[in-house]
């Protein structure tokens, strides 16, 4: 399993190269990979349904926990089998609708986007699945923003990043909180003795989040309809097996172990049954037709998170074969609008008229896949829906309330189903249309080539077969239902004899003839509704705000002054430690050490120099005194017991004052004199809550050394090991010989850039001239020659 | 020896740090300076009491911790290097500009006063 993911990864690494040789047929190869999988789990396909559970794993980050953990589990096997084989489709249609150019690489992320997903509904762990839960999102986003040059693509694109990007970090937070409460982050082992606590509950919450976000419920459902902008062949796949689905992969992974929260019922059937009536009601009122089925997929994903919501072993089943049921009928609802648009040059259902007539085999197809999401018998759309309301009558009181709510949203199902087919083929008079001049002229649209209708076909084909010989379609989705919840059967049967649901169907079917009849202008008219509430203003106040709220943020805090800058970091440098230090205990302070009087006298004199230094106003006055302490430290270095550093000490501080010296004779002698009062008290005021910091700091730390001293090793073995007498310098060269090899580097880094700074071209900015240039030659004379500008 | 040398590290640290906060390079520069100096004999400081040097031969009891001293030595070539470098910098910028001080970032301030036009971009 983890080879055919991975092969999904270097096929789509290599198709940008296959596109030059192959042109648009590079997509075929897409085809290939997904059909190799597809005939994979085929063959593997008997095992599981006999219960047989397959699974592999790499080990990647494994003191995390983080492991490529895939499993072939019932469920798993009915996901990757839709997602490899609707993904042949899709591929092959793409093949004939994607125009000449540039496939290389849109075939390359639409592999893998595929593998993306199929690792999304394998993995067995909490932590791969978050990454390939991630990389589809990044993926789809390359995918939605394809029409690079159109603003609509791009901000689609944009949000549907940032909108599933944010839930999947929600999501992570959550798997790491049940993750750890488990002890394991392996999926199988936490469904199977799911932990309990606050911090499950909190972590579930979490998930649920980034659940609700993929999978565009309510009030998240925004990016869902934008995401049409992708070019088709991508919109069938994301809104039918792969994309959307995967926050219900998650729900229906959950729901099984973790349905007995409080919260989980009346939360997530809430915004299920919110987003299916929704949903429902937008997918009315729009005039384009990939908008229409978008808002559709809206509804139908609020359908199974409401069964999922319910979370009763008989909900699981029929929230199983919905999912399967939507997936055969949108992708083909998909591949047929995109079809009409290839044909017809447009999606507006104003201005498509009489294609009845002229593609009936398309016609069919699509009224054959609508009439399955219409749940209208034979069809497998209406065996599931079927199914579900049979089960909800068996689930309690949140099943009577998902039924009474799913009946509603069914109603309306049933109506834009009947929109999409009218809108799409049915005769209208042109006067509905505001710009009857672009509609195309009738001869110009005609049937469609096998590329575009075969792979609908084919899906409407399904659909119809599986309604009327259910046992195969029965069998994968019972296997998968029983691996969420061992207790769980789908029973799809066409005729059940008459039963309550089969009532129950009946009046679904009825409410939405009656509504279709009250609102006949509304749902079979042209009228564009534009809704007096903007439902996408909350996301623009929110990515608004962002923006202006992070620009005030980088305005205040950078804002260009380095002392500022400065001023920040150390009092920040100073608070935290302080906090720590003063909330410990223990921590005494001995004073009884005062000091020698020599040692007194020194430290005095440094003192004094360091002022001096401080206050001085001429520039030859500061580096002397600035020596002078350099100097002291030198003789205290010696009191305390270190002749080494203190010849260091002299030797640097020598060379330094007169490097100082080399540079100084160039500039001023006096110091600029700044009188701005305010500034200087606040650097007064900074420096010693500094000075008072660290004289504490000092003054705890001197006391509070207490474990052994690594150095006893080194006064040990500095001659057996080292041929050295002078420990410290048998440490420098030998025992920590790689700092001092670092500080080599330091120093010949630091030589470079001072040659390169001081013999730099002499040049003014941007041949400026007024720059003091030539004066500055005469300076140099002693100095070697630079090389001058030609 | 606590105390007093305690307090001499404060005083190099906050004399340090008042001329790191100004605006011009030579007193950022030597206050850098001060500030390594005050870290320096922090770190010696605590790595315990004053004793003998640490040559072999010398009771281990009575010597001084050769190993803070190792790192203070190291860090008294760096900061000698970069103290040099920063000189450097600013003759380099007497060069070209006749002036030491540290001036504003233009590029932030700019930015700072920019208007939104990112975040409108995308909607």
């Amino acid at each position: 399993m983890l080879v055919l993911i991975a092969l999904h990864f270097v096929v789509a690494l290599s198709a940008p190269f296959a596109a030059r040789a192959f042109g648009r047929r590079v997509l075929l190869l897409g085809a290939a990979v997904s059909g190799v999988t597809f005939a994979w789990l085929l063959l593997r396909t008997g095992d599981v349904l006999n219960g047989e559970v397959l699974s592999e794993q790499l080990v990647w980050v494994g003191d995390i926990g983080l492991k490529l953990s895939v499993r072939l589990d019932g469920f798993g096997l009915m996901m990757a089998l839709l997602v490899s084989g609707i993904g042949v489709l899709v591929f092959l249609y793409a093949t004939a609708y994607m125009p000449r150019e540039k496939n290389g690489r849109f075939c390359g992320y639409l592999i893998a986007f595929a593998g993306s997903m199929l690792g999304l509904v394998l993995s067995n762990n909490l932590l791969g699945l978050f990454v390939f839960w991630e990389l589809t999102t990044i993926t789809s986003y390359l995918l939605i923003g394809w029409e690079d040059t159109l603003e609509s693509a791009r901000s689609a694109a944009w949000r549907a990043l940032i909108v599933t990007g944010a839930g999947g970090l929600a999501m992570l937070a959550g798997f790491i909180l049940i993750g750890q409460a488990a002890g394991t982050y392996e999926l199988s082992a936490i469904t199977e003795a799911p932990p309990g606590g606050v911090a499950v509950a909190v972590g579930v919450g979490l998930v649920l989040l980034g659940a609700f976000t993929k999978s565009a419920q309510f009030p998240f459902q925004g990016w869902l309809p934008d995401a049409m902008a992708a070019p088709t062949p991508v919109s069938a796949y994301l809104h039918s097996a792969t994309m959307v689905k995967a926050g219900i992969v998650l729900l229906a992974r959950f729901a099984a172990p973790f349905s007995d929260l409080d919260f989980w019922q009346p939360v997530v059937i809430g915004i299920g049954l919110t987003t299916m009536l929704i949903g429902g009601v937008r997918a009315l009122q729009q005039t384009d037709l990939k908008r229409l089925l978008a808002f559709g997929t809206v509804s139908q994903l609020g359908f199974m998170t409401t069964l999922f919501g319910v979370g009763t072993s008989e909900a699981i089943a029929a929230g199983v074969a919905v999912i399967f049921a939507h997936s055969l009928f949108k992708a083909g609802l998909f591949m047929v609008a995109g079809a009409v648009d290839h044909e017809a040059g447009t999606r507006d259902l104003r201005e498509l008229t009489g294609l009845r007539h002229r593609m009936p085999v398309t016609f069919w197809v699509a009224t054959i896949c609508a009439a399955s999401m219409a749940a209208i018998p034979p069809l497998l759309g209406f065996l599931s829906k079927e199914l579900a309301y049979d089960e909800l009558l068996h689930s309690g009181d949140w099943g009577i309330v998902a039924l009474a709510g799913i009946i509603a949203g069914s109603a309306i199902t049933l109506a834009y189903s009947v929109r999409f087919v009218w809108g799409a083929f049915w005769d209208k008079t042109p006067s509905g249309a505001p710009s009857a001049a672009r509609v195309p002229e009738p001869t110009a649209a005609h049937e469609p080539g096998l590329g575009l209708l075969g792979p609908p076909a084919l899906l409407a084909a399904l659909s119809l077969l599986f309604g009327l010989w259910p046992e195969p379609a029965a069998a994968l989705t019972g296997a998968a239902a029983e691996a969420l919840d061992q207790v769980a059967e789908v029973h799809l049967t066409l005729w059940n004899g008459l039963t309550l649901p089969l009532v129950l169907s009946l009046v679904t079917i009825a409410l939405g003839v009656g509504l279709i009849a009250l609102a006949r202008t509304s749902i079979l008219g042209g009228r564009e509704f534009e809704p007096r509430f903007a439902p996408d203003a909350g996301y623009r106040v929110f990515v608004d705000g962002l923006g202006v709220s992070a620009r005030y943020v980088s305005a205040a805090v950078q804002n260009g002054s380095l002392p500022v800058y400065l001023g920040v970091i150390l009092v920040t440098a100073v608070a935290l430690p302080s906090a720590a230090l003063l909330s410990t205990d223990g921590l005494g302070i001995d004073t009884s050490r005062a000091g020698s009087g020599i040692q007194i006298a020194v430290c005095a004199l440094v003192i004094v120099a360091a002022l001096g230094t401080t206050l001085a106003r001429r520039r030859f006055v500061a580096v002397m005194l600035l020596g002078a302490v350099g100097y002291g430290i030198g003789t205290l270095f010696i009191i305390q017991g270190g002749p080494d550093l203190a010849l260091t000490q002299f030797v640097v501080e020598t060379v330094g004052v007169i490097g100082f010296m080399l540079v100084l004779r160039h500039l001023p002698q006096e110091f600029v004199r700044r009188r701005h009062r305010p500034t200087k008290v606040l650097r007064a005021a900074v420096a010693i809550i500094v000075g008072v910091f660290v004289t504490l700091f000092a003054l705890v730390a001197f006391t509070a050394r207490g474990a052994v001293p690594i150095s006893d090793y080194f006064i040990e073995n500095a001659e057996s090991l080292g041929g050295g007498k002078n420990i410290v310098n048998v440490i420098v060269v030998d025992f920590r010989g790689l700092d001092t090899l670092g500080e080599i580097s330091v120093v010949t880094v630091a030589v470079l850039g001072i040659v390169s700074l001081v013999f730099a071209v002499r040049r003014g900015r941007g041949g400026d001239p007024d720059a003091p240039v030539t004066e500055l030659a005469r300076d140099d004379v002693a100095e070697p020659a630079p090389s001058e500008a030609p | 020896m606590i105390l007093v040398l305690a307090l001499t590290i404060g005083a190099l640290f906050s004399l340090g740090t008042y001329l790191v906060l100004q605006r011009n390079l030579t007193r950022v520069i030597i206050g850098l300076a001060l500030l390594t100096h005050g870290a320096n004999l922090l770190l010696l400081g605590v790595g315990g009491k004053a004793g003998e040097p640490p040559v072999s031969g010398i009771d281990p009891s009575t010597m001084s911790d050769p190993l803070p001293q190792a790192m203070v030595l190291t860090a008294i070539v760096i900061s000698f290097s970069v103290t040099m470098f920063l000189l450097a910098l600013a003759y380099r910028s007497w060069t070209l500009n006749r002036s030491d001080e540290v001036e504003d970032d233009v590029e932030d301030r700019r930015i700072a006063r920019e208007p939104v036009r990112d975040a409108e971009d995308r909607l």
